[in-house]
Parts: structure tokens; sequence; C-alpha cells
């Protein structure tokens, strides 16, 4: 994260594309739209496109992967070639392997995994197009897909960043943002326990930015959660508007 | 999974924790007790070797001439990379780097690239074409739990100790010239990794510890205090109130380790 | 001692749906004295007790449920069939021979191979143990006829309706014979393929509006019409 002369927050204190500080980029969510996995969703954030998947839960292959007392979760978050400015290798990067750990750590919190010993679940991420804060994107998608494919869970989990760019504190990163700004904090929570499932942070940031950062990216999270909820209510609901 | 705990082990470890004490006599906030020594690999530009209780790793050093990422003309070029060597756990398997080694390797990597304790525009040679290339890698020797705080701080004693060839410009050629010099450091980033444990916060957990925490988080603070990076594990969650008393504490630890780094 | 939903509105994973001196029932979980729902689903309370019935689920096997299964395996004393819940289940050579097994002399893959599908009933299972299937009763074993549609398995009772009610009058205004396999696998059999769809149309309305009341008055109008008018509509459309 180099510091750039070029402006990310201009005179009237608004973003490259427009957005107050504290202002979420546009999001649409769409559930239920693969017709071959249990459960499904796909998310719009920005120019971000993603699709998660949920198959299972079912028997472990291979076998010696499951385990005796609870189910096993797997997940898996890639980018498509096409989805960055310049092609990126289909076999999955160092990043991608990590971000597909800390994606799936996220997600486990919420999953009543004791009730179905030796079996598992996939989740599998797509990004279609990236355009910052992809792996928040992925975890909102990733936990709705997972409520519309039955999974028993605790709570969703909706995910947001905040960081800092041009010393002001700002809410959903935008891939430039990320890119130039100084610092890039993803959080990830449980909205009705209070529980942080993701917490990643890099660029440099004194305590007090630290904690303002943070509680700005919960409120995002709240926000995104009201959209997840009714993501999941109108795959249901808008059968009744149409018999209606 | 060699190394199953035993479930009075396990439950042991969580009652002493939730009346504040650990099994080893630690206090929650006790480091145990870390050991440094830098320069011992001689083939190495630069080296260190951490002893966190029995945690044991190794961080070599080499640097090489290479080219600048595009986005970075100016800038030298930095890679950590982190080896589970089979010996230091049976639990560690041969093959390629998995989750875990490179979730390892790119924390380390956050903490130095982010705190930029390195100045990398001296690495530089010619802009655009010619600069210097650090390798960090990290060899973990035994694993008794923390590998990451181990990992981070060895990776800075290794920076601190690691020496830069010197160089001259020949004809558009660039020749390497006998004697050295320090590599241009900055900041010593120290990373602090909290275990969550009976809903209270430890640091340094040791290897059974670790196996009956529900999550983890990690700090890494620079020399000012600022925050740096940041990393969860673990499939469990924090409250916002724990994150920010492990800040807090964070701040107060990293101060103490970086004491005992020479520079 | 609040609860915070309106009987039959939609709840979402992690939504607090009541607090105080309330039971757990199917799709919640407590924390104390608050309980919570675990699935997408809809509220509705039983005195104390509190039930999400869930939209979204999958089959969990229990002693006693007839399913349908997909044989995906064929071993050597029997066959692993799929019934479309996390667990695979067993069906011994010996059910279906109705006699000792001889691993000399029977060829099981002639009895039932890859692909076959069956009626069964769970003789067995437990959480450590995959389900066993039994076939020695009537009416179970190889399906030779009819179609196949798979639903979410917690609406397979709104199929049933109330003291059979539903699929007895999609029996009556098809004229197909519909076994229920409550992991979600429902078989119709009829005269000929177009009774056959219209079956299948009237359970796909059913697994698609099933939490909207007057569901039965609505099936039975769309069955009638499609029976009237339902060819000379496609054929208009076209």
């Amino acid at each position: 994260m180099s510091q750039k002369t070029e402006k990310l927050i201009d005179k009237k204190g608004l973003r490259l594309d427009g957005r107050k500080p504290d202002e979420l980029r546009p999001i649409k969510m769409e559930v239920g739209i693969l017709s071959n996995a249990e459960g499904s969703a796909y998310i719009e954030q920005g120019k971000n496109k993603i699709l998660a998947a949920v198959f299972g839960p079912k028997e472990m292959h291979p076998k010696h992967l499951a385990l005796p007392d609870r189910m096993v979760i797997r997940c898996r978050y890639h980018m498509a070639p096409f989805s960055v400015q310049e092609r990126k290798s289909p076999s999955p990067s160092r990043r991608e392997i990590e971000l597909s750990k800390v994606i799936r750590e996220s997600l486990e919190p919420t999953v009543f995994m004791e009730y179905y010993p030796r079996t598992g679940i996939d989740v599998f991420i797509e990004v279609l197009q990236a355009d910052g804060s992809t792996r928040c994107a992925s975890i909102t998608a990733a936990s709705v897909a997972m409520a519309d494919a039955g999974i028993p869970m605790r709570d969703l989990v909706a995910a947001c960043s905040a960081g800092k760019v041009d010393d002001t504190i700002i809410l959903d990163l935008m891939d430039a943002e990320d890119k130039l700004g100084s610092a890039d904090v993803p959080v990830a929570l449980m909205p009705n326990h209070n529980a942080v499932t993701l917490l990643q942070m890099d660029g440099i940031l004194t305590a007090e930015e630290f904690e303002k950062t943070v509680s700005l990216a919960l409120e995002g999270c709240q926000k995104i959660y009201a959209m997840q909820k009714e993501a999941l209510k109108t795959r249901y609901v808008s059968v009744k508007e149409v018999e209606e | 999974m060699s190394s199953v705990i035993t479930r009075v082990k396990q439950k042991q470890i969580a009652q002493a924790i939730a009346k504040g004490k650990r099994l080893d006599g630690r206090d929650l906030a006790d480091y145990r007790e870390i050991k440094i020594e830098q320069g011992i690999i001689e083939r190495a530009e630069g080296s260190a070797r951490i002893l966190l209780g029995k945690t044991e790793v190794l961080v070599g050093t080499k640097i090489e001439l290479g080219e600048p990422f595009p986005d970075t003309p100016n800038e030298g070029v930095l890679t950590v990379n982190a080896e589970l060597v089979p010996l230091a756990s049976s639990t560690f398997e041969p093959g390629p780097p998995d989750e875990n080694s490179i979730e390892l390797a790119r924390i380390v990597d956050r903490g130095i690239r982010e705190s930029k304790a390195i100045d990398t525009e001296k690495l530089c040679i010619e802009p655009g074409k010619k600069v210097f290339v650090i390798f960090v890698d990290v060899y973990v020797l035994n694993h008794d739990g923390n590998l990451i705080d181990a990992s981070a701080l060895a990776a800075v004693a290794a920076l601190l100790n690691t020496k830069m060839p010197n160089y001259e410009i020949k004809e558009g050629e660039v020749k390497l010239k006998p004697g050295y010099t320090p590599l241009p450091m900055r900041k010593r980033p120290i990373t602090v990794t909290f275990a969550k444990i009976s809903d209270k916060l430890v640091v340094d957990a040791w290897l059974e510890e670790e196996q009956v925490m529900d999550a983890r988080l990690s700090m890494a603070i620079d020399d000012d205090g600022n925050i740096c990076a940041i990393q969860k594990g673990g499939s469990g969650y924090f409250t916002v109130q724990e994150i920010l008393d492990a800040a807090k504490m964070a701040r107060e630890k990293s101060e103490e380790i970086r004491k005992k780094l020479k520079w | 001692m609040p609860t915070f939903f309106e009987r039959r509105q939609i709840v979402t994973p992690g939504d607090l749906i009541a607090e105080g001196d309330y039971i757990t029932g199917e799709n919640t979980y407590a924390e104390g004295n608050r309980i919570y729902a675990s699935r997408i689903g809809i509220v509705e309370y039983d005195n104390k007790k509190i039930n999400v019935v869930a939209l979204r689920a999958f089959y969990i096997p229990r002693v006693g449920d007839i399913v349908i299964g997909t044989v995906v395996e064929v071993g050597f004393n029997g066959w692993t069939v799929y019934i479309n819940a996390p667990y695979e289940a067993l069906l011994r050579a010996s059910e279906v021979l109705s006699r000792p097994f001889k691993p000399q002399k029977d060829e099981l893959s002639q009895f039932l191979n890859v692909g076959d599908l069956v009626v069964a009933k769970i003789s067995a299972y437990d959480r450590a143990h995959n389900p066993q299937l039994s076939v020695s009763e009537p009416g179970l074993g190889k399906i030779t006829r009819g179609q196949i549609i798979k639903i979410t398995s917690t609406k397979i009772p709104r199929v049933i309706g109330r003291k059979g009610s539903m699929v007895s009058m999609i029996t009556q205004e098809t004229g197909c014979q519909i076994i229920l396999g409550l992991n979600g696998v429902i078989l119709v059999t009829g005269k000929n393929p177009e009774d056959e769809e219209l079956a299948l149309m009237a359970i796909r309305k059913i697994e698609e509006e099933s939490h909207i009341s007057g569901l039965t008055d609505r099936v039975t109008q769309m069955l009638k019409e499609e029976k009237k008018g339902g060819k000379i509509k496609n054929e208009s459309k076209n």
C-alpha cells in the first residue's frame, strides 16, 4: 500500500465514485439461483460480482477427512481469470488459499457442526468480477447460500470493510481505495450475537483510528445484514405477490 | 492428527484459564522465555533463531538481484515463505505448502510490509529494471505453539541482521563489490497473538492451549504503537470489547518484546 | 415474556423469536432464556413450545420412515443407496433375496444395479452408523415405472395434507398412484405421461407455495383448469 499523491477524497468530502465516507456501494443480492447446489447466492456490491454455492451436508470423500464428532466445512474462494485487469492464472494463488481459510473460519462459528458427524459441506465462491473487499462480499453471499441450503445455523454472517484514505475513515473500500489507501480492515459479524468472526487489517492505524474503523465496519455489517434477510425472504415472499 | 489431547487435559487447561491461571504457572498475559540468536547461518545474508519456550523458529534471509513489480518500480521486493518442516511436529506433512504455512507466511509478510519496516526504496538499483529482492524463509524447527509470534519475531531479527551487498554500475551492468552495508530498516514490528480460551484472552499459547482455544487474534504493532496488521484465525469469534482489549494489550506486550531486539 | 414475531411470519437464522419461559421446538435453539431460529422458516407457537417450520432443510433419516433412493454402488454383500440425506444407506443382500446370500452363486447386480430406484423403509439408524434399509414389506422394493420428483423433505407433510386430503385429491384428479418418500422423493405412476405430468405440476406448486394459506383450493383449481383447457392454452401460446 504505497501512498500516492492521487486524491481519493475530493474537496466536498466525496469519494472517487461519489460516495460519502460512511456510505456503502449499491448492493444487490439474489438467493437460490443455481439449480444444482443445495443453496446458492449471488451478490453485486459496486462492481464486485460474486457467486456462492453450498453443497451438502453429504458423506465426506475421501472418507479419512470425515470427523467422528462433527461436520467438516470446506471452502474454496476462487477468482475467475477475467475478474481483474490483468488475467489471473486460474490455479489457486497463496492469497486465495489464505482467503479460503479465513472465509471458512468466519462461517464456521455460525454452524451447528456437531449435529451431523461424519458429514461435510462444500462452500464454493467464484469471484466473477473483483473491485475491492471481495472477501467481505464473499462471506455475505456464502452465509446466505448456507441458510438457503437449510444448514442449521446460529446466525447469519454479514461482512463489510472499512479503512482509511487521505486521513479519512471510510466504509466499504473499492479496489482503488484498497490499493492506494493507508489501511483496510475487513470485518465479519454475527449480528444477533455481537460476535466478530473475521478481522484482518493491513495498513497503519493508531489505536483510536482502529477503534473508529472497526465500529464503522460493524455499522456496515448491520446494514448488509438487513439486506441479507430481505434477500432470503424475497425468495419466498415473491411467490405470494404473484399469487394475490 | 496424532497429537490428540486428552479430554481431561482440555478441561484442566480451560478451567485453570477461567480462574486466570495457566497450567505452566504463567499469568494470562505472560510470554514464555524468549531467546534470540542472530547471525547463526553464515551462508545467509541474515539469520536469526528464536526460542519461545520450546517453540523454535529459524529464519534465513537471502538477497538477489531481480526486477521490481511494475506498480512499484522504485522499490525492492520482499518475499516471505514459511516451511512447516516435518521434523518440527508429527502433524506436519512433507509436500507443497498447505493453508497453515501459507497463512503463517502471509501474516509475517504483512507485519513487515505494512509497517514499512524496510526502506524498500533504498533497495532500488535502476528504477523499473533492477532492484534487490529479499527472500525471508521461515523455518519452523519445533512446534510447541504460537508459531506466528515466534516466526514474526525471528523474521524481524533476521532482517536486522541482514547485510546488503555493495554494488557499482559499470557500462550499464550491475556489478557486486566486496563489502556489505546493513539492510535499511526503519521499524521493528512485533506481532502479538491472543488465544481465546474460556472467554479469556491469553498471550503466547503453547501447543495444548492452541488445541483448546476457540479462536486466535494476531496484531502487529510498530515502534510508535500503531497497529499495522491483524489476522483473526480459528473457528470461534471475538466480541468487539475483546478486540479492543487485545489491541491495548498488544501495544504493551510489543513494547516489552521489542526491547529484546538488538538493532 | 415477549415474543418478537407473529405466528406464520418468516424468520431467518439468528432471529430472536422469544425471550422468557419458552421451550425450543424444531429448528430453534436456546441461549439462556432466549429462543432463536436456526433455519429460514415460518414461526409456529404451540403453547410454550416454539417451532420454525423450515422452508429449506434436508432429510435426516428416522427409523420407520419410508424413503425412495437410488442405488449408487453394488457392494459384495449388499447395495449402497443414496436417499437424499447426508448419510448413504445400506441395503443388505439378504433383504432383497429373502434368503441367505451366497457370495459364490449370487450376482448382486442382477437384482439391483447402479441407478435403480427402490422404495424402502429405514430399519436402523443412529448417529454413529449409517442408516439400514429394509424392503421386506409389501409395496417396497425396486421401482420399475413412473416418474420421480424431488422436493424439500420438510414439505412432504404439505403434499400429504390434513389426514391425507391433498394427496388423495391429486390421486383422484389425475388418476396417478403417488408414493411419498419422507426423504423428499416422490414417485408418481399414471396411465400415461400426461397424467403424470399433471400430478408433478401439482406437487411443484405445493412445494413453491406451501407457506401461503388456501393451498388445497388453489391446487384443486389449477388441476381442474389444466385438465379442461391446459392443452388449448398451450397451443394458443405457440
